[in-house]
């Protein structure tokens, strides 16, 4: 069963089409990367795939998940991270972990799992998050992301607003992440970056999906990848 | 997970952060006790005093209450929190009844201080058959209050200007609230010659209050903050 399964989806924002016709599949451990420019659709498609939007027209499963049916169902099972990280600044890495680990009933040792996977259980799990660094938020909110749970990344720019050594901590983590079977969606502009962790690329272009052959990773998962738009 | 569940997760979270924050004590509970040391400079006759200090501590709560509900919604939007909340599909009733939880905690703990600063900057007596009365006006009060700071605060959180919205919203809505806990305060303190039982009825007031409030206002917490 594929972890994404868009077949012609159509999500609109207002009235404009900002998904037109998207055709996409991901396989569970793809790290899978959207390039395009900006307005392309990259982030509608993730909102679609997070449950937020509303599938107009066409078929698409998340998680086995009807798009059209279940979307509050899949908003508990993936988890979305854009620009902004989504934590509580004044309180400590621990406690916002242990909050999200608690809004789906985990366990204390689920939740100190999640956080030694992201290398935030030490001293800095005692640490508030507004005395953290860019790259430690980073780590603190996916680990907040395995404590609930979810089994889709969603990342919205993920290296959006980190220095060099931030980004590099990131890509560190989405790595070990990817390792351990993580299955993840990628919209970025980094494409060196975000590239070099991809299994496979695809372009996001007028609200369509394009398979990218000979992009970074685009080799790598024969067979599964994005369809083409149209 | 129950809604009820994910309501008490979300009250801990929210009373943690002002116990880590401490800006509850720090800044909310001065600010109160100001205002009821000016209410005292600005009406200077202990006759006058006494005659209003009920209506003063609801006054005081109210305008301390704005200054809780902005911090309660502030925590939320700093970081995006509340929209990874609605991201990650948590039950906008439970964020609703916990966030309302943690304010209503927040109040009963203000009301309190300020009963005491009424009795002891005032002049304020409680006489020994009005405790029932008093303390039932302040739970349902409380309930009320809570019900709609939480309700108006979500709704300002995603407006630029929220900061003067806020009050716009919330003061004609907690109009009945300051009116019937008034009157109930009064009848339990004795002022003007009041009873007891002049106060039952504003209780019903305000636990009708509440209760709706409360009820329209888990319905409505979630489509308010989707938007």
């Amino acid at each position: 069963m594929s972890v994404v399964d868009l077949d012609d989806a159509v999500a609109v924002l207002g009235r404009f089409p900002a998904l037109a016709g998207a055709t996409l599949r991901v396989e569970e451990g793809e790290i899978v990367l959207l390039r395009g420019p900006n307005g392309a659709g990259k982030t509608t498609l993730l909102r679609l795939c997070a449950g937020l939007l509303p599938l107009v027209r066409g078929t698409g499963t998340v998680l086995g998940l009807d798009l059209a049916t279940h979307r509050e169902s899949i908003r508990r099972t993936v988890g979305f991270l854009g620009h902004q990280n989504g934590l509580y600044l004044d309180l400590t890495v621990a406690e916002n972990v242990r909050f999200w680990g608690s809004t789906v009933g985990a366990s204390d040792a689920e939740m100190h799992a999640a956080m030694s996977r992201l290398d935030v259980a030490g001293r800095v799990a005692d640490v508030a998050v507004s005395k953290l660094s860019a790259g430690q938020k980073r780590r603190a909110a996916l680990a907040c992301l395995i404590a609930r749970r979810a089994q889709l990344w969603l990342l919205d720019e993920p290296h959006a607003g980190l220095d060099a050594s931030a980004r590099d901590e990131l890509d560190d983590t989405l790595r070990q992440a990817a390792a351990s079977g993580a299955t993840m969606l990628v919209a970025s502009h980094e494409l060196d970056r975000a590239g070099s962790l991809a299994t496979r690329t695809v372009d996001v272009v007028a609200g369509r999906v394009l398979e990218v052959p000979g992009a970074p990773g685009s080799g790598n998962q024969a067979g599964t990848g994005a369809e083409e738009g149209r | 997970m129950s809604t009820m569940r994910i309501a008490r997760v979300v009250a801990a979270k929210d009373l943690r952060i002002e116990w880590n924050s401490r800006v509850f004590v720090n800044q909310v509970l001065p600010f109160a006790g100001v205002t009821m040391v000016i209410f005292a400079f600005a009406l200077d006759a202990d006759s006058v005093l006494q005659r209003v200090a009920p209506g003063l501590v609801w006054l005081a709560t109210m305008f301390s209450m704005l200054v809780l509900v902005q911090r309660a919604f502030a925590v939320e939007t700093a970081d995006g929190a509340l929209d990874a909340l609605r991201v990650a599909g948590v039950d906008p009733r439970a964020i609703y009844l916990g966030k309302a939880a943690a304010l209503g905690v927040q109040l009963l703990v203000l009301e309190v201080v300020l009963l005491a600063a009424a009795v002891v900057l005032y002049g304020q007596t409680i006489p020994a058959d009005g405790w029932v009365l008093l303390v039932t006006t302040l739970t349902s009060a409380t309930c009320g209050l809570a019900a709609v700071g939480t309700l108006y605060g979500g709704l300002a959180a995603g407006f630029t200007g929220r900061e003067t919205l806020l009050p716009l919203l919330t003061f004609p809505a907690v109009a009945p609230v300051l009116i019937g806990a008034t009157r109930a305060v009064e009848a339990a303190l004795g002022t003007a010659g009041a009873v007891v039982s002049d106060g039952w009825p504003w209780v019903g007031l305000l636990a009708v209050f509440a209760v709706a409030f409360g009820v329209g206002g888990a319905l409505a917490f979630g489509p308010l903050i989707d938007e």
